[in-house]
């Protein structure tokens, strides 16, 4: 098992054209996935790299199960593509694109609530369940991917793509492997946050602790924090938090979008205290996650 | 980006929100004339991007025009938290019975605009939720369904207000909560919204962030507001440097170099992506080293975008050496990132071997960019070297360096 994708998930790609997207196609087939065509309005009847592209993804909602979307379109018109995806009745969309304004984000995560579809991202990487499958660029090519992320136990949820396949790095040299990793998104609102993905991880046998990459900004620690204490989750969790630097330099902008210091509890500090209070052991470095998770995730 | 009060009260009086009469001035001369035209008692505020204003002593009163030229000269003088005042708003001062808060912002938890109201209003609203959570309504706003007027109604009546306070007040929350919406404000908040001894209610103060993303979408407004592209608004105004590196980002769409931030250290650093800087940076600091920059490179930039970005970074003066280093890349091209930063390194007339202190980017092509890197002498590490261990290692030849 795993989460969210496995290796029978079908899936299409909105803005297959884009040089981005055609890279991703290539590196998706290679890796084994069921990428089963994509969306360019305008291209009907192209191929890339010998799966079918269509004007709409009814096109193919119309004539066979699709399972997801990943959506890589220019910030421009990500928004119409993903209220398309829900219409038409895709339940997983992952949002690639980066710089969707905060609103348009929030309407199509309120549409997809509304019709019980799944949104990760925007501004993010993708889903990885090693061995199986993978939705977006996560990893890069498929060699890469396979170097990267090993199958295993640990679930990795990460507001940083990049640092996603560090954490999963990390992970794989030391012999633990990954489930599922899933790059969430670095922007200040997102659809699937840590405390909504936690009950998957929790019901998924495969998984045996969690490894999560957290900054500064909003309020996703204390979320994931309160479910540790309200559902007393089976799983151990390991955080690492970056941008300790920022705590004094409050109202600058760094890395992500929804990174920023604007209250006392959008600090590392604050966050790092509200984990540990939940019993969430917090790393001062990537190469000691491993050992932190072993601990907690005992012999069996 | 935030706003300048006036400029948020400009936003408020296009919505038919009511506000006290008041004047922008540039100088005290200006200050004296606005208390003139305004013929009263008048309150001056410092224009500055910055909260803690009556605090730092840039809120002051005046009867007189005399009175309103000195304080002018007093508040243009006075620098609130690293910002110089680009004015002084003089506004009609009024006899205030009872202060409000009203806001508008993003609830990234709910993922919905919230509109948080008290009827305690001039103070510090964090205080108040904690001291007299009775006091302070939360409201939350659906982004598919229209705004209505009841919502704004319900803000206010949470808190007890009642009769004709209930309707004039509600009319203005719901004004800000169209006002947030219609400019995609991050925050629009008045506070305090003042009910004067003659029962009439107006928006005393105002703050307002407009997304930076959103920025391309509002262009006329801008225009109309005087805000040109380059007025990014940042805690504090970009450095020469800063703007340098912008300028470097902006050279072509391929990837992101760019993002910089100055510091004062002698490691210059050539680092990615988002989260990967916010780690490496974290990780030069906490291996006692001094970063000279913060930067962001990503999405596989051209090795022209690089090379410009790594040539700024290794010329800023009071570099010595500089680390380039990112977690496991996963689309940026190993050996394009090599190229990139030994050209800067050569274009800025320096030896790659001498200068790069280490280069840990794991990730695809990278035997062909380490064997790159080998032709320069420049050291480098794979994956199997942590991105802390390789920051420390980065920081140790600098402080070797120094002592020999």
């Amino acid at each position: 098992m795993s989460i969210l994708v496995d290796s029978g998930s079908t899936f299409v790609i909105q803005g297959i054209t884009g040089r981005e997207a055609v890279t991703m196609a290539r590196e998706l087939l290679d890796y084994g996935s069921k990428l089963i065509g994509g969306v360019t309005p305008g291209r009907k009847g192209r191929e890339v790299h010998g799966v079918p592209v269509e004007d709409t993804v009814r096109a193919f909602t119309e004539r066979e199960r699709v399972d997801g979307s990943i959506v890589v379109v220019p910030p421009a018109f990500a928004a119409d593509a993903v209220h398309e995806a829900i219409e038409a009745g895709v339940k997983l969309i992952v949002v690639v694109t980066e710089r969707i304004p905060r609103r348009q984000v929030a309407e199509f995560v309120e549409h997809a609530e509304q019709e019980g579809a799944r949104i990760i991202g925007p501004n993010c990487l993708g889903i990885i369940s090693p061995g199986k499958s993978r939705m977006g660029g996560i990893g890069g090519s498929a060699d890469a991917t396979r170097r990267a992320f090993q199958p295993g136990s640990v679930g990795v949820m990460s507001r940083s793509g990049g640092m996603t396949v560090e954490i999963a790095n990390a992970l794989s040299q030391a012999g633990l492997g990954i489930s599922t990793a899933c790059s969430i998104g670095g922007d200040a609102i997102i659809g699937s946050t840590y405390a909504e993905l936690m009950p998957l991880f929790d019901a998924d046998p495969e998984t045996r602790g969690i490894a999560i990459y957290s900054e500064p900004g909003g309020r996703a620690e204390a979320a994931l924090a309160e479910y540790m204490e309200a559902a007393s989750s089976r799983l151990p969790v390991v955080a690492f938090m970056a941008g300790r630097f920022m705590d004094a330099m409050p109202g600058m902008r760094f890395g992500h979008a929804g990174t920023i210091v604007e209250g006392k509890e959008d600090t590392t500090a604050e966050k790092i205290e509200r984990m540990g209070r939940a019993g969430i052991a917090v790393a001062d470095r990537i190469e000691e996650i491993p050992a932190l998770l072993r601990e907690r995730m005992g012999a069996s | 980006m935030r706003f300048y009060e006036f400029e948020a009260k400009e936003l408020l009086r296009r919505r038919g929100v009511p506000l006290p009469e008041s004047r922008l001035a540039r100088t005290p001369e200006e200050a004296a004339e606005a208390q003139r035209a305004l013929d009263g008692p008048v309150v001056l505020k410092s224009q500055v991007l910055s909260g803690g204003r009556m605090k730092a002593g840039g809120v002051r009163f005046a009867d007189t025009a005399e009175e309103a030229r000195a304080a002018a000269e007093a508040i243009l003088a006075i620098e609130i938290n690293g910002q110089q005042p680009m004015g002084v708003l003089v506004e009609q001062k009024g006899d205030i019975a009872q202060e409000y808060f009203a806001a508008v912002t993003w609830d990234g938890r709910a993922k919905r605009p919230v509109i948080i109201f008290s009827d305690m209003g001039g103070i510090d609203i964090e205080e108040v939720a904690e001291t007299h959570p009775d006091h302070v309504s939360r409201t939350h706003l659906s982004t598919l369904r229209p705004l209505s007027d009841y919502q704004a109604k319900l803000a206010v009546a949470r808190t007890g207000v009642t009769g004709g306070d209930l309707n004039r007040l509600s009319r203005i929350v719901l004004q800000l909560a169209r006002v947030f919406r219609e400019y995609d404000l991050t925050l629009a908040e008045i506070n305090p919204i003042g009910k004067l001894a003659d029962g009439s209610i107006l928006a005393l103060d105002s703050h307002m962030d407009m997304e930076a993303e959103a920025r391309g979408t509002h262009r006329a407004l801008l225009a109309e507001l005087g805000i040109p592209d380059e007025d990014t608004r940042q805690a504090r105004p970009p450095t020469p440097f800063e703007v340098a590196g912008a300028q470097v980002d902006a050279q072509d769409t391929r990837g992101v170099a760019g993002n910089v931030t100055e510091f004062s250290g002698n490691l210059g650093l050539v680092i990615g992506a988002g989260g990967g800087s916010l780690t490496l940076f974290d990780a030069v600091r906490a291996a006692g080293g001094n970063p000279a920059d913060y930067c962001e490179v990503g999405g596989n930039p051209s090795v022209r975008k690089t090379a410009a970005l790594t040539q700024l970074i290794v010329s800023k003066p009071g570099v010595e050496k500089i680390a380039v280093m990112m977690n496991v890349v996963s689309n940026t091209r190993v050996d394009i990132m090599a190229r990139g930063v030994i050209k800067g390194v050569i274009d800025a007339g320096f030896d790659p071997a001498e200068k790069i202190a280490i280069f840990r980017i794991p990730g695809s092509w990278e035997e062909e960019g380490f064997a790159i890197l080998r032709r320069y002498g420049v050291e480098y590490v794979d994956r199997t070297v942590s991105m802390h261990e390789a920051a420390g290692r980065a920081v140790a030849k600098l402080a070797s360096a120094d002592g020999s």
